[in-house]
């Protein structure tokens, strides 16, 4: 059942139940033996060549340079190639307070991204809208906008925090289906709709 | 004081002058303020214009000015108050004070104040369809829900001008011509640092004009401190400029100290001053590796991160994090050092010390960074003082600005250490004026650090009488401090309670925006990122 991490024990991570559900809900049915294969080598490669989109507004922005400056190294897991154009990049790690002005901008970066895309909430301004929740004109968690995969609290967190954040972000990447599972559930979709259609037309 | 009562009263016998306060105050009625305004200035050589503070007294709007001598450093303040509220109107000073051109579109923005012979009165930092004034006391924060339609750009301004008979009209008028060339660049750009975004008007590669559109981070912090106590207030002085945290919760701690009337420890004031200096030293290494970075010595950043790890090390001992570290409280600090702290600093001095040599050898005369940093973006002496460009940008040009010489604080008076100061004030002097000022922290550094030692490991590190429930006495307070970018200033005006009624932060790199289109203007578009990574600013810092 667990999602193998290289540089982690299954047990050092927290949240492994959620984690846990979720693989035992993706593989209910089992899956095609060389569908699977695939999806395993297509996720092998996605998962370890995360690359980000620069997207600092604020303090966890500093944080996230030294995340790729010499002491930590994301070069490590292969994190590093933080791209300019969302075109480019695979995840938004959200790095700030995002506010009324900047929300459609943030929306529209995420829009232009390529499939497969992932968000990662960073800092409690992002998770919550943190200790700038009262404010007038701050958006209260980016969750509001866009949806998060990764919640990453911390004002800023620490660089390690950053990883741990990344590596779960990979265990959710090495689980999902690109080939067999996805079109079962788009054509269970398209059944139930039809299903629901018709008991509307009766 | 006397003096400077007698000569304002001579120049407007209509203003009172109450030198009662920390500085004196000056209240005039509108009508005189613009008169009074130029004789201040070019009488009484009040040249530079610190802070723009807008104000909601219910029965009145209005503005506090802080007011800087150059020759004596002195600061006086003006209070311009007008009582209505429905079409609130004072006349514009940018015609004396180039630095109130956003100072004052901030207070049109916030409080819905016009001022009249504004060249460009728009919104500064909300958006463009904004609804109602938010540091206005009764507005309702349910008017302007979340929108995610964008904008629509803001292609036309106006302006307000008076005629002989005292009547007000208004012009409209347009941002760019219709037949200008104008780019976008940013919000979300790698080289602006943030979430910024210029528009600039070209000719070919030469920049016409640079239209600053702010406001991406623009947090209300101001308007939050309304509603918090003066211990809580602290932790939001750190997330604007968090390059300069230390020092902005510093100034602010000194700010609320002043007024309470509470007698800060030596030791405590030293590790104060300490933290400071390492922070300034953090933030000068984060602009010598984004500099370096924005043109393309990628090598030269890792660098730099390389050695503030060894300051967010003494940090991390200390205080308990890297970044945002809460230490300073009102009193003193939250806790002692850590016992190798001073060992930790004296390390971290020797090898940045050591490196230094090093990046100049590297990179300072690189013949790449040469020719795309002298001569670029200039910034005269006088335009850093009309612009108010403090810090290391205002110091290129010549101007001696540094708040630790000419308004001492802390323990500034007890140390030895120079002023840098150059006086070309194009890129390279800016990026010179950042290397040199560091070996000036390590000087500090190193003094300080044979002071603590000779105090002894431990000691008292917090004023033993702080009140537990902050009453600030009724009236206003305002500190400046020499943050790592220019001079930051708390403005705290309180009605006796334990919540303050205004809080302003006056913070440097909000005037640094100011003159990029003034540095930019004739240069190549390809320099507005070498001149704005020169020029250091931290985007939340202007945003507040």
């Amino acid at each position: 059942m667990e999602v193998k991490i290289k540089s982690m024990k299954h047990e050092d991570f927290k949240d492994n139940e959620y984690i846990d559900n979720l693989v035992e809900q993706l593989r209910a049915g089992g899956t095609n033996i060389i569908v699977g294969k695939l999806d395993q080598l297509m996720n092998w490669g996605v998962s370890n060549s995360l690359w980000p989109l620069c997207f600092g507004t604020s303090c966890c922005a500093i944080e996230f340079m030294c995340l790729g400056a010499a002491r930590y190294d994301m070069a490590r897991y292969g994190f590093e190639v933080a791209r300019n154009s969302p075109r480019q990049a695979d995840y938004i790690m959200c790095q700030g307070t995002i506010n009324y002005r900047m929300a459609p901008a943030l929306k529209r970066l995420y829009e232009q991204m390529a499939e497969p895309k992932y968000v990662i909430a960073c800092g409690s301004c992002t998770v919550s809208g943190g200790p700038f929740k009262n404010s007038y004109c701050v958006v209260k968690g980016v969750d509001e906008i866009i949806p998060v995969d990764v919640y990453l609290p911390g004002c800023p967190p620490r660089p390690e925090a950053f990883f741990y954040a990344l590596m779960q972000l990979q265990r959710k990447i090495k689980v999902q289906k690109y080939f067999g599972g996805v079109n079962r559930k788009e054509k269970l979709e398209l059944k139930y709709d039809g299903q629901a259609l018709q008991e509307e037309t009766k | 004081m006397a003096e400077i009562e007698n000569k304002i009263t001579q120049l407007c016998p209509q203003a009172q002058v109450d030198t009662t306060g920390e500085f004196p105050l000056v209240t005039v009625d509108d009508a005189q303020w613009h008169d009074l305004a130029r004789a201040l200035k070019t009488q009484m050589h009040y040249d530079v214009l610190s802070a723009v503070v807008g104000m909601d007294w219910t029965e009145a709007l209005g503005c506090v000015y802080y007011l800087t001598n150059t020759s004596t450093h002195e600061l006086l303040h003006v209070k311009v108050a007008t009582t209505d509220r429905q079409n609130p109107r004072l006349h514009s000073v940018v015609d004396l004070w180039p630095v109130a051109n956003f100072q004052e579109r901030e207070v049109y923005d916030f409080f819905g104040i016009v001022f009249i012979g504004h060249p460009d009165m728009r919104r500064m930092f909300l958006r463009t369809d904004w609804v109602g004034y938010p540091l206005r006391k009764d507005y309702d924060p349910a008017s302007n829900p979340l929108r995610l339609e964008d904008e629509t750009n803001e292609d036309y301004t106006c302006r307000w001008v008076e005629d002989e008979n005292g009547k007000v009209k208004k012009i409209d008028g347009k941002v760019f011509e219709d037949d200008e060339y104008v780019i976008n660049v940013g919000p979300q750009h790698p080289s602006t640092h943030g979430v910024m975004r210029y528009r600039a008007s070209l000719d070919g590669e030469i920049v016409k004009k640079i239209d600053v559109v702010s406001g991406y981070i623009h947090r209300g912090i101001e308007k939050i401190c309304e509603d918090l106590t003066y211990p809580q207030m602290l932790l939001y002085t750190e997330r604007m400029d968090y390059m300069a945290a230390h020092i902005n919760r510093h100034c602010m701690c000194m700010c609320v100290e002043k007024a309470l009337g509470i007698e800060v420890p030596h030791r405590a004031e030293l590790i104060r001053l300490m933290m400071d200096e390492l922070m300034r030293l953090s933030s000068h290494l984060l602009s010598y590796g984004c500099l370096t970075m924005d043109q393309g010595a990628t090598t030269a950043f890792f660098y730099g991160f390389r050695e503030r790890e060894l300051i967010y090390d003494i940090f991390d001992r200390t205080c308990g994090a890297r970044m945002s570290m809460s230490y300073s409280c009102i009193g003193g600090v939250v806790a002692d050092v850590h016992e190798d702290f001073i060992k930790d600093v004296r390390h971290a001095c020797d090898v940045i010390e050591k490196n230094l040599a090093e990046y100049h050898k590297l990179f300072t005369g690189n013949v790449i960074a040469v020719n795309r940093m002298t001569g670029v973006g200039l910034l005269s002496k006088q335009d850093a003082i009309d612009y108010d460009i403090t810090g290391p940008s205002g110091r290129a040009s010549g101007w001696h600005c540094d708040v630790r010489k000419t308004n001492p604080y802390s323990l500034y008076n007890e140390f030895d250490f120079d002023e840098v100061v150059y006086e070309n004030g194009d890129s390279m002097d800016r990026y010179m004026v950042r290397m040199k000022e560091m070996e000036q922290c390590i000087k500090i550094l190193r003094q300080a650090c044979d002071k603590l030692e000779a105090e002894g490991v431990q000691g008292e590190y917090c004023a033993p009488k702080v009140p537990k429930v902050m009453k600030l006495p009724v009236g206003h307070w305002y500190q400046q401090v020499e943050a790592s970018r220019g001079a930051f200033g708390v403005y705290i005006e309180s009605d006796g309670g334990t919540k303050p009624v205004r809080v302003h932060f006056q913070s440097p790199c909000f005037n640094l925006i100011g003159v990029v289109d003034l540095t930019c203007r004739d240069n190549m578009i390809a320099d507005l990122i070498t001149i704005t990574a020169s020029l250091d600013f931290v985007i939340p810092d202007i945003d507040r």
